[in-house]
């Protein structure tokens, strides 16, 4: 509806939505100031409050400080893994991802519809049907409890989301362009480098950053294939969470949530669009 | 430069030497897709294979039928799991789906800022469940969150102990999973609002119908395939929630809140049962199966109308 018809109602929409915004961005807000509450003031107020004396240091001890289950280095180590994971799964599968969407939609091959439709179906398959057999694998291949074995999960996959979004694509391409250049002499290589990579920025940034953002978030791989020191931060938040004796953290703790949950949201602030691009792609499928 | 020396030193190539010059384009297409089509399809066939094995500590062969089946179907959590996926997957889809709609209707009156509105109404889809679950688990928590901050406030009689009831715990999953993913389905609603033909409206309009009436009789119903889309892609998470319920209730008080997931992995990696997990896992995907097989039945069909049309 786009005309101005609803005008003596305009206000009732306006507070609708600033009240659902509000409801939103309470728990963001809530966790903002808790992480800057000392953990006495939280004991004993609630986690809802105003900070009384700003507890700048939280974030310090976040960081580096405090104790996950035995080792009390904060969650920077945790950070780093899960960037040690993420980054280099992000970028071999959106790369393979890229070749292969290009394979299945322009240079055609035979059985590519086949093969493309199979590798789709990692979208609907549950992970808890691919748990087992990863124990047993890494296991085998020496990967359990190690960074690289979630690197090669995440990039195999991945490749489910990483073909779809690139294939659909690049299906948009005018197949002209490509016999042209083939007559031309140029390979398969040749041409992607050439002419399917510089018209693929905008894909690939959804790419990336839909693949970033799963990866990174993610839990159950994170938690069943590393213990200790090799976990995701998310694994480490839930390790965080279990109450080791009655001394109150949650200051702390919500400096840690914040911290963790930071890249992601400066990527979805930095590039809402193509966030949004790829939400809506995935649904589509 | 490099132009004429391929075509040059094209015809007098062998069969063979193009093969191998052929080599690495062939490794990069297959070898990626390959594995990942090889993954889905043994891993599939092996955990199904596993559900009929005795195994429990370490896989084994053997064959026991459908025991691994009846045992989990038979177990009270499984039950209590299969109970709250009903009513958890039933109210969230449609309370995200009405909270998603509502907030897309809203958003599409030309009201201002509506950038800021969408991002904030997005912005819990780019955090992990675990944050998610951890922080709903402390304002939900009635010791220290919303009850607490009640009674502080002098409103003694105030009660919102959800999230240590046997009873209600399961709505605050609920909440959080409509907190987190409400703005899905706000966000495919705007985009198909955003595409409603503006003649139809006009029409409507002309037709003396008020806004309300337009909405309901005109708009509306050309939502509703991205309705069943959105569905779809709702009831996927919710069979298979992990994360979120670990985070915020751990499945806890007692087993008031399991769900299949939590089961599967209990069975797997807490009870040592792998055969029993893996048919968990198996039970999973089927109902997984009955969303989505009528859904790809429905695309096909659809499919084949638009095509004959």
């Amino acid at each position: 509806m786009r005309d101005r018809s609803f005008a003596p109602s305009r206000a009732l929409i306006y507070l609708i939505v600033t009240l659902f915004a509000a409801a939103y961005l309470a728990p963001l807000v809530v966790v903002v100031l808790n992480s800057l509450r000392t953990n006495e003031e939280i004991a004993q107020s609630s986690m809802i409050g105003w900070p009384q004396h700003w507890a700048f240091g939280n974030y310090a001890m976040a960081w580096s400080g405090f104790c996950v289950a035995e080792t009390c280095a904060g969650i920077r180590p945790y950070m780093l893994n899960s960037a040690l994971i993420t980054i280099p799964a992000t970028i071999f599968s959106t790369l393979l991802g890229a070749v292969a969407g290009y394979a299945v939609s322009l240079w055609r091959f035979r059985g590519d519809n086949w093969i493309y439709g199979i590798v789709t179906l990692g979208l609907f398959l549950p992970q808890q049907m691919r748990l087992l057999p990863w124990t047993i694998v890494l296991r085998d291949i020496g990967l359990i409890n190690t960074l690289s074995g979630l690197v090669l999960i995440h990039t195999i996959q991945g490749l489910s989301f990483t073909v779809l979004f690139c294939r659909n694509y690049y299906v948009a391409i005018p197949h002209e362009l490509i016999r042209a250049a083939r007559i031309d002499g140029a390979g398969f290589f040749r041409i992607f480098w050439r002419i399917i990579l510089p018209l693929s920025a905008p894909i690939l940034i959804v790419t990336v950053i839909w693949q970033f953002t799963h990866i990174w978030n993610e839990f159950l791989y994170g938690v069943t294939f590393t213990t200790g020191q090799q976990q995701p931060v998310t694994a480490a938040l839930i390790a965080l969470s279990t109450p080791v004796a009655d001394i109150p953290k949650q200051g702390v703790q919500s400096a840690a949530v914040i911290i963790a949950a930071l890249p992601t949201l400066l990527i979805y602030l930095f590039g809402g669009r193509y966030f949004v691009r790829g939400l809506t792609a995935g649904a589509v499928k | 430069m490099t132009e004429i020396v391929s075509i040059a030193t094209r015809p007098g190539r062998s069969a063979t030497s193009e093969m191998v010059r052929r080599l690495p384009e062939f490794l990069m297409i297959w070898v990626p897709l390959l594995l990942s089509a090889a993954h889905l399809i043994s891993f599939s066939i092996w955990t199904i294979w596993i559900s009929f094995t005795p195994s429990t500590l370490i896989p084994v062969s053997g064959w026991v039928g459908l025991h691994n089946y009846n045992s989990v179907l038979a177990s009270r959590n499984w039950q209590i799991a299969f109970d709250n996926l009903l009513l958890f997957g039933i109210a969230f889809v449609l309370l995200s789906l009405t909270t998603g709609l509502l907030l897309a209707i809203l958003l599409d009156q030309r009201i201002r800022g509506e950038n800021v509105l969408r991002t904030i109404f997005l912005y819990p889809l780019a955090v992990s469940f675990v944050v998610t679950g951890t922080v709903w688990s402390w304002l939900l928590n009635p010791g220290i969150g919303i009850e607490k901050l009640a009674h502080d406030l002098g409103w003694t009689s105030f009660h919102f102990d959800w999230l240590v009831n046997r009873d209600m715990a399961i709505w605050t999953i609920v909440i959080a999973a409509i907190w987190q993913s409400s703005g899905f389905a706000m966000a495919l609603f705007l985009a198909g609002l955003r595409s409603v033909d503006s003649d139809i409206i006009k029409a409507a309009q002309i037709d003396g119908a008020g806004p309300i009436r337009t909405y309901w009789r005109v708009i509306l119903p050309t939502l509703w395939p991205i309705t069943v889309t959105v569905i779809v892609v709702q009831l996927q998470f919710a069979i298979s929630a992990f994360d979120l319920v670990r985070a915020l209730t751990n499945g806890g008080p007692g087993i008031a809140t399991q769900l299949p997931a939590l089961v599967v992995y209990d069975l797997m990696f807490q009870r040592s049962q792998l055969g029993r997990g893996a048919a968990a896992a198996v039970l999973m995907l089927l109902i997984l199966l009955a969303v989505l097989l009528p859904y790809a039945a429905w695309r096909y069909v659809r499919q084949r109308r638009a095509a004959h049309a």
